[in-house]
């Protein structure tokens, strides 16, 4: 699975909706689908930085860490029921949380928004 | 225009504690009361109280729980955690129907209110002409910790909103789907996470089951195949369970299909109450 996650501060940048639901976000985001690794650098819900792993005991504020399988059926441009939502993987267990889970759940709509923007034919 | 809809106050007592609840009603003839999900509040039921064909027969009656919408908690609410329980719940629906001199109604609710009917069956058999469970299952595994819907570095209102946001089929109307956001975005602090109480802990109505006798109270289960709450096999193995329940998978609905998308919604809902119709 080729992850478009180098694209996510310009896209994210370009969605208004997300601007204003992130806009007091502050966190470093560990982001883990399976042995794939990336470290997301988040300003006033602005990516500053996408960092590629592999790393080597990463300092984060929180990681998600999900399950390829379950994170495919979620990026499909068409996800089937049950699958088609962040919280959704993780009713299926296919989503793991670390860290501080504060910033996730006060700006849960951003971080729904911002990784539906990695899925097939998302727009902008 | 001027919609059909009409709102009033009720005062009663709920648990000995006097209560002002508001409601909202439309139609003449079966009584049907309606109750809204978790975290929201009647408007839930806005379209169904506009249509005409279900209006025609059936004196459609939503309203607001304790602490919800237009209803107040009870005097003393600022000393106390709010909570739901089963008997709460129970009691709640049977004084209202009770104050409002309802004869025997069929009783529909959706997710808390899907399981809530589950114990109304079993427990006021009599008392009902019968219930409809929209996205209702006996129980509902956690996966996430409610803690987090009353935080005081969280914003309830649009974290509650952003929860249950993926429980709204993608399949929806857009407009129907933000304004079911919104109401959980105007909820009261701590509300969302004390009915959770009842859906995620308190109110495992697996147990009573088997006590639910359909021929005295039929059990008609509707759910939509987009919630991952009350997920379609959570509805299908509840049914299994009651005997002469009966289920059905609605496919493209999600967690709240009267509010979300009422006019997929109505295709099958209106063949149960001509069943009820029917039956006078």
């Amino acid at each position: 699975m080729i992850l478009p996650v180098e694209s996510l501060p310009a896209r994210i940048a370009a969605t208004p909706a997300l601007r204003r639901w992130g806009r007091y976000l502050d966190a470093d985001v560990l982001l883990e689908v399976g042995a794939a690794a990336w470290l997301l650098t988040v300003r006033d819900g602005q990516v500053l930085t996408v960092r590629r792993g592999p790393f080597v005991l990463p300092s984060f504020t929180l990681a998600l860490r999900l399950d390829p399988a379950g994170f495919a059926r979620f990026l499909a441009a068409d996800p089937p029921p049950g699958w088609h939502d962040l919280m959704a993987l993780r009713r299926h267990g296919a989503l793991k949380l670390e860290g501080d889970l504060v910033p996730f759940f006060a700006h849960l709509f951003w971080f729904k928004g911002a990784l539906a923007l990695l899925r097939e034919g998302a727009k902008p | 225009m001027i919609e059909p809809i009409t709102g009033r106050y009720l005062r009663l007592a709920l648990e000995g504690r006097p209560h002002r609840l508001y409601f909202e009603e439309a139609g003449q003839g079966i009584p049907l009361l309606l109750l809204h999900t978790a975290g929201s509040d009647g408007r839930q039921w806005r379209d169904l109280l506009n249509d005409a064909e279900v209006t025609a027969r059936f004196r459609c009656i939503a309203f607001d729980m304790p602490w919800h919408g237009k209803s107040s908690p009870p005097e003393g609410w600022q000393e106390e955690e709010y909570r739901l329980t089963t008997a709460a719940y129970t009691g709640m629906v049977m004084a209202v129907a009770r104050a409002l001199e309802l004869d025997r109604p069929v009783v529909m609710g959706c997710s808390i209110g899907g399981r809530i009917v589950l114990d109304l069956a079993a427990e006021h058999a009599d008392a009902l002409r019968g219930v409809i469970g929209l996205q209702g299952s006996a129980f509902v595994e956690p996966y996430y910790d409610t803690a987090m819907l009353h935080h005081p570095r969280i914003h309830g209102g649009e974290t509650c909103a952003a929860i249950v946001s993926g429980l709204v089929s993608p399949r929806s109307p857009e407009a129907a789907r933000w304004e079911t956001l919104w109401h959980y975005m105007q909820g009261g602090p701590g509300v969302f996470k004390g009915d959770l109480h009842f859906y995620k802990g308190e109110g495992d109505l697996r147990p009573k089951l088997a006590r639910i006798d359909t021929a005295r109270c039929p059990v008609v289960l509707l759910t939509g195949d987009y919630d991952y709450s009350c997920r379609p096999e959570d509805t299908l193995a509840t049914a299994e369970a009651i005997p002469g329940a009966r289920a059905t998978i609605m496919p493209g609905l999600g967690h709240f299909p009267m509010s979300e998308d009422y006019a997929s919604l109505r295709r099958y809902l209106l063949p149960v109450l001509e069943e009820f119709a029917e039956q006078g």
